[in-house]
């Protein structure tokens, strides 16, 4: 087979794993690298973890006790990213290294050494940022971390940004080519590696939520590259892009950066509606309802998420009919998404339910998620968003959507393939401790913020008015409850990569279907050289 | 061996494509900054006016009286004293009114200042027409020194029927480093 043959001389290292470091500093491998990207990504979620403790220590009572409030900004500012493009990007990221090519039976990701690029170029973007904020930590606050909220409006983030704002304009523009090459070569995968047989409407609906989010990462990080060097040549090559008084305009940036925006908040949840529409239907032990609507909402959401941006942006002073079509745009969404839900609802109607750890966490997952999309329909409604912009509702809704939503699916993720990944299942006890421990504190770290918000607590501040200091108390400790509980997982993730733990079958998960579990547990080195045959 | 380079034109046709989309992609980015002006200037979405003088010459309907007012404020670190001589005027649509605001700079050095102009709501922008403003150019005070600036403007008679009431604000920005490219303080000249 000259397919064989030929992908032998590719590889030097057909037969055995390299060793040591090497292995890990210059993998070509989906494998290697998938776990690279999902060892990194949990290591920033217990950093950007980490800062969101320190939020809520300061919190947990009203007036000043833990941090001063520049700090408290630098940690809401520097939360936020990491959680975004250190935790939750690179996480799916990894996901999609390690399943995609077992999903579609190719033997590994299409551009390999450009794989191996993408995964080490974030190490060295988080250092960048991680290392100015250690030097405000140890230097007093001076100088300043990046303190102007994840979102980086201008003119915060232009004429009054600290010094460290230069930092981090070179860590995004590094997490974005980062992010730029791995979505390409998501897509040259899934476009040209697939098996014979194995059509588009036959793949799995986590490798179609991938690809479509591949072509929305494509297109918009692009974007914010552009906006953050808008900022560079703002702050120091005299232009005027977002300058009032050089005739530039700061709404133009938030325009910009939501143009980016709310694809990207669709980037982060795509893949997880694709992980969710993998568990269900195996635990349920149905085929998934409504395969093709699952296939076009997916598509449709992708598409209207350019056209609904400015609702980040309602009380800028825009025209009534620019705000009426944002509005009318964004709760247009919710209807893909509510097919989409109301799918997984059938998949599980009539089946024989069974409730494993990965279908504990997807099923929360549906709950959780389907709560921060209602809030979000509020906060579509133009009239009220004007009460809630910029409260802790806010708060509420988007980590509902983006905690007991993405991040929950990602731990449905990493139960439901561990098996797979390591060749032992995940210890059990470990599991059902992490997941009601995390259930339930999640509910009470996010669900009082509602109320906050509602009753007029702004976002970003250090402090608050005394009225709201029992709910902040009981918010700070489900935070604690949450982090802490976080660290059952270490355990879990730990033991599984030590192999420690009852041994996996190939098929560990009874009603599970896909390429994937054709292969045995742990996946070997290499896989599908010769490409599997696709009824 | 052909099969394999066979795959690998196709991953190279793709790949070439998905760069030259992201580079687009990052130019859109800047088109996005004359899209957004032209947008601006057609439909008055953030309330800019236009920054070059309107001839003047146009009917004036007297059956329709609206209100402008005008708001000044010093932006960023300007120190000047910056306020409009009356704080706001009762016109017909296509009367030409004069307006003159008073500056004063309390510092010991030279400030060039700009005036940024913003008007709401909105939709009325594009129908505010000034045959004469200060804003048009940079205005120059030494330390101490005093000024009267002239503002001639007239609305439109197409003003949207429903519109009585018009802010005209004023944000007066120093631009004393950006016009002369130079960081230490003009005191010196
Ligand atoms: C039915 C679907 C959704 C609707 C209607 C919706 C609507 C909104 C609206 C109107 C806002 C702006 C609120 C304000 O600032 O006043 C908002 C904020 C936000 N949403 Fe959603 N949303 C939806 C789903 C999602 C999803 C799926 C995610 C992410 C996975 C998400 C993440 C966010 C984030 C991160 C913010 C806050 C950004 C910031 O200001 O820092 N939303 N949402
Ligand atoms: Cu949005």
């Amino acid at each position: 087979m000259t397919a064989v043959a030929a992908h032998h001389d590719h590889h030097d290292d057909h037969h055995h794993a390299p060793h040591g470091l090497k292995r890990w500093l210059f993998s070509t491998n989906h494998k290697d690298i998938g776990t690279l990207y999902l060892w990194f990504s949990f290591a920033m979620f217990m950093v950007g973890g980490f800062m969101a403790l320190v939020i809520r220590a300061e919190l947990m009572y009203p007036g000043m006790q833990v941090v001063d409030p520049e700090f408290f900004n630098q940690m809401t500012t520097v939360h936020g990213l990491i959680m975004v493009f250190g935790a939750v990007m690179p996480a799916t990221v990894g996901l999609a290294n390690w399943m995609i090519p077992l999903m579609i039976g190719a033997p590994d990701m299409a551009l390999p050494r450009m794989n191996n690029w993408s995964f080490w170029i974030l190490p060295f973007a988080f250092t960048i940022l991680i290392g100015a904020v250690l030097m405000s930590a140890f230097g007093d606050g001076n100088p300043s971390a990046p303190n102007f909220g994840w979102t980086f409006y201008a003119p915060l983030s232009t004429k009054y940004g600290p010094a460290s704002t230069d930092l981090f304009i070179l860590s995004v523009h590094m997490m974005g080519i980062s992010s730029i090459m791995g979505a390409i070569n998501v897509i040259v995968t899934v476009l040209n590696m697939r098996a014979p047989g194995m059509t588009m409407m036959k793949m799995p609906l986590f490798v179609w939520t991938w690809l479509i989010t591949a072509f929305l990462l494509v297109a918009v990080m692009p974007v914010l590259a552009g906006a953050v060097t808008m900022m560079l040549t703002d702050r120091h090559f005299g232009t005027s892009f977002f300058d009032a008084a050089g005739g530039g305009d700061p709404v133009l940036f938030q325009h910009i950066f939501w143009f980016f925006g709310h694809p990207e908040v669709y980037i982060m949840i795509l893949p997880s509606f694709g992980i969710v529409s993998a568990i269900i239907p195996t635990f349920a032990r149905k085929h998934l309802f409504g395969y093709a609507s699952m296939v076009y909402a997916t598509a449709s959401i992708a598409l209207l998420s350019f056209v609904v941006w400015a609702h980040h942006m309602f009380t800028v002073g825009m025209p009534l009919a620019g705000t009426l079509f944002f509005m009318y745009m964004t709760m247009l969404i919710s209807v893909p998404t509510g097919v989409k839900v109301f799918n997984w609802v059938a998949t599980m109607w009539r089946g024989s339910l069974t409730f494993e750890l990965p279908m504990k966490w997807a099923l929360a997952f549906v709950v959780l998620f389907t709560c921060g999309g209602l809030s979000g329909l509020m906060l579509a409604l133009t009239p009220v968003d004007f009460q809630y912009h910029d409260t802790y509702f806010v708060v509420a809704h988007f980590h509902y959507v983006l905690v007991s939503g993405a991040i929950f699916s990602i731990f449905a993720a990493a139960y439901y393939w561990l098996p797979k990944w390591s060749g032992v299942m995940p210890n059990t006890f470990l599991g059902e401790l992490h997941f009601w421990n995390s259930l339930l504190s999640v509910n009470l770290l996010f669900f009082p913020m509602h109320f906050v918000g509602l009753a007029g607590m702004p976002r970003r501040y250090a402090d608050y008015a005394l009225q709201f200091a029992d709910y902040n108390w009981w918010i700070s400790v489900g935070a604690f409850w949450f982090g802490i509980s976080q660290l059952l997982f270490v355990a879990v993730c730990v033991l599984c990569a030590m192999k420690k733990g009852k041994k996996a079958e190939a098929a560990p998960w009874e009603g599970a279907e896909g390429l994937e579990w054709t292969v045995p547990s742990p996946a070997p080195f290499h896989t599908f050289d010769t490409p599997p045959v696709i009824k | 061996m052909s099969e394999l380079n066979d795959l690998e034109q196709r991953n190279n046709r793709v790949l070439r494509k998905l760069v030259i989309g992201s580079v687009l992609m990052f130019g859109f980015a800047f088109a996005m900054v004359p899209l957004y002006d032209v947008l601006c200037d057609i439909t008055g979405l953030n309330g800019k006016t236009s920054d070059t003088a309107a001839s003047g010459e146009v009917q004036m309907d007297e059956d329709r009286l609206v209100t402008v007012q005008f708001v000044t404020t010093s932006s960023g670190g300007m120190v000047w004293d910056f306020t409009p001589q009356v704080r706001s005027v009762k016109v017909h649509p296509g009367e030409i009114t004069q307006v003159n605001f008073q500056v004063k700079n309390p510092a010991d050095h030279t400030i060039i200042g700009q005036a940024i102009p913003s008007v709401s709501p909105g939709l009325a922008a594009p129908h505010l027409l000034k045959t004469q403003c200060f804003c048009f150019d940079n205005q120059t005070l030494l330390a101490g020194g005093e000024a009267d600036m002239p503002m001639i403007f007239y609305l439109d008679p197409a003003l949207p029927k429903h519109i009585n009431t018009i802010t005209l604000s004023y944000a007066m920005f120093d631009v004393t480093e950006r016009v002369t490219g130079n960081k230490d303080k003009l005191a010196a000249r």
